[in-house]
């Protein structure tokens, strides 16, 4: 049987289908992270939780997590304007999907971002990551209140929430796609 | 002065700030994207408040969700109240947490150990 590039694009979706199963996807999305678009997402996942008779405690910790993942989306992207120009076939779409597992719910998130912020960025996770709850809880606190404020009310706040409601270290990895460009991947668990 | 009053949306809490009672009260999420935008009227009102304060004044917090953008512009306010306990004004926040939502009851006690302010933790059923 001769493969056709038709036959070939059938094959790449059930690919995708079977990836997506194995890791319990249960909502993804590519593409231009918009208010409303948030807006609908989190509707749907709350209902979904809410069907699935969820925890009240996990399914407040999940909410707050997605709000935050979705958020950081948001902003970054609009931090960016010139991404268009050099990445290939690019545009400003991110990547976020939801997994289930017996263990919990995992958040994954990806973005492009400036090469020459690749270090700041993970030098901030490593901090994080490097915390007890203690520490942790003291960073937000300083953090919180100090008076550094960007222009929508962000003030570098969305990841050490993320840390401390979940208990966890933030799962990350940048992946250089040019000179100006990567990819930053990051992989957060909920545990039931 | 004029009292507060805004209805909630899915991201942005209910608001009912009265200038005659004294009472001032958020309730619902609070997760907008631009929070500033949102919040910079209720710190305004606030500022405008202090200056002619009720004998007593009673905050309500009653939040289910609030991200973190939101918990910058609370901190404000906070700090409006605590400029106003500072100049002898009675002032009470009562912050209200969902049975067993440790994280919105640690969020209190943050505020609680940063400001300056009288604060009651109430648990409410679910």
């Amino acid at each position: 049987m001769v493969i056709t590039e038709q036959h070939k694009k059938m094959i790449d979706i059930y690919d995708l289908y079977n990836k997506m199963e194995c890791n319990n996807i249960m909502l993804s999305f590519k593409g231009d992270i918009t208010s409303e678009l948030m807006t609908s997402i989190l509707q749907i996942m709350e209902s979904r939780l809410e069907n699935m008779g969820e925890d009240p405690k996990i399914k407040k910790k999940v909410y707050n997590v997605l709000v935050e993942c979705l958020q950081n989306l948001y902003h970054h992207i609009d931090e960016e304007p010139d991404i268009e120009d050099t990445i290939p076939n690019g545009n400003k779409s991110a990547i976020f999907m939801i997994g289930i597992s017996p263990s919990g719910y995992t958040i994954m998130t990806g973005n492009y971002i400036k090469t020459d912020k690749v270090s700041s960025l993970g030098q901030r996770l490593d901090k994080i990551n490097s915390l007890e709850p203690d520490a942790l809880k003291a960073l937000y606190k300083e953090v919180l209140n100090n008076d550094i404020v960007s222009e929508k009310g962000g003030g570098g706040l969305g990841m050490i929430d993320i840390a401390r409601k979940t208990g966890q270290k933030l799962d990350y990895a940048f992946s250089e796609v040019n000179n100006e460009f990567s990819f930053f991947s990051l992989n957060i668990k909920v545990s039931q | 002065m004029e009292s507060i009053v805004i209805e909630g949306t899915p991201k942005t809490p209910s608001v009912n700030f009265d200038s005659e009672s004294g009472v001032l009260q958020l309730r619902g999420r609070s997760i907008p994207e631009n929070s500033i935008e949102f919040y910079k009227p209720l710190v305004e009102w606030l500022d405008e408040y202090a200056g002619k304060p009720q004998s007593k004044t009673a905050v309500n917090i009653q939040l289910e969700y609030f991200n973190t953008s939101s918990s910058k512009c609370l901190l404000d306010l906070f700090k409006k109240l605590e400029v106003m306990h500072k100049n002898g004004s009675d002032i009470l926040v009562k912050w209200y947490y969902e049975e067993d939502d440790e994280d919105m009851l640690e969020a209190g006690e943050d505020y609680q150990s940063i400001v300056n302010v009288p604060f009651k933790m109430i648990e409410t059923e679910d």
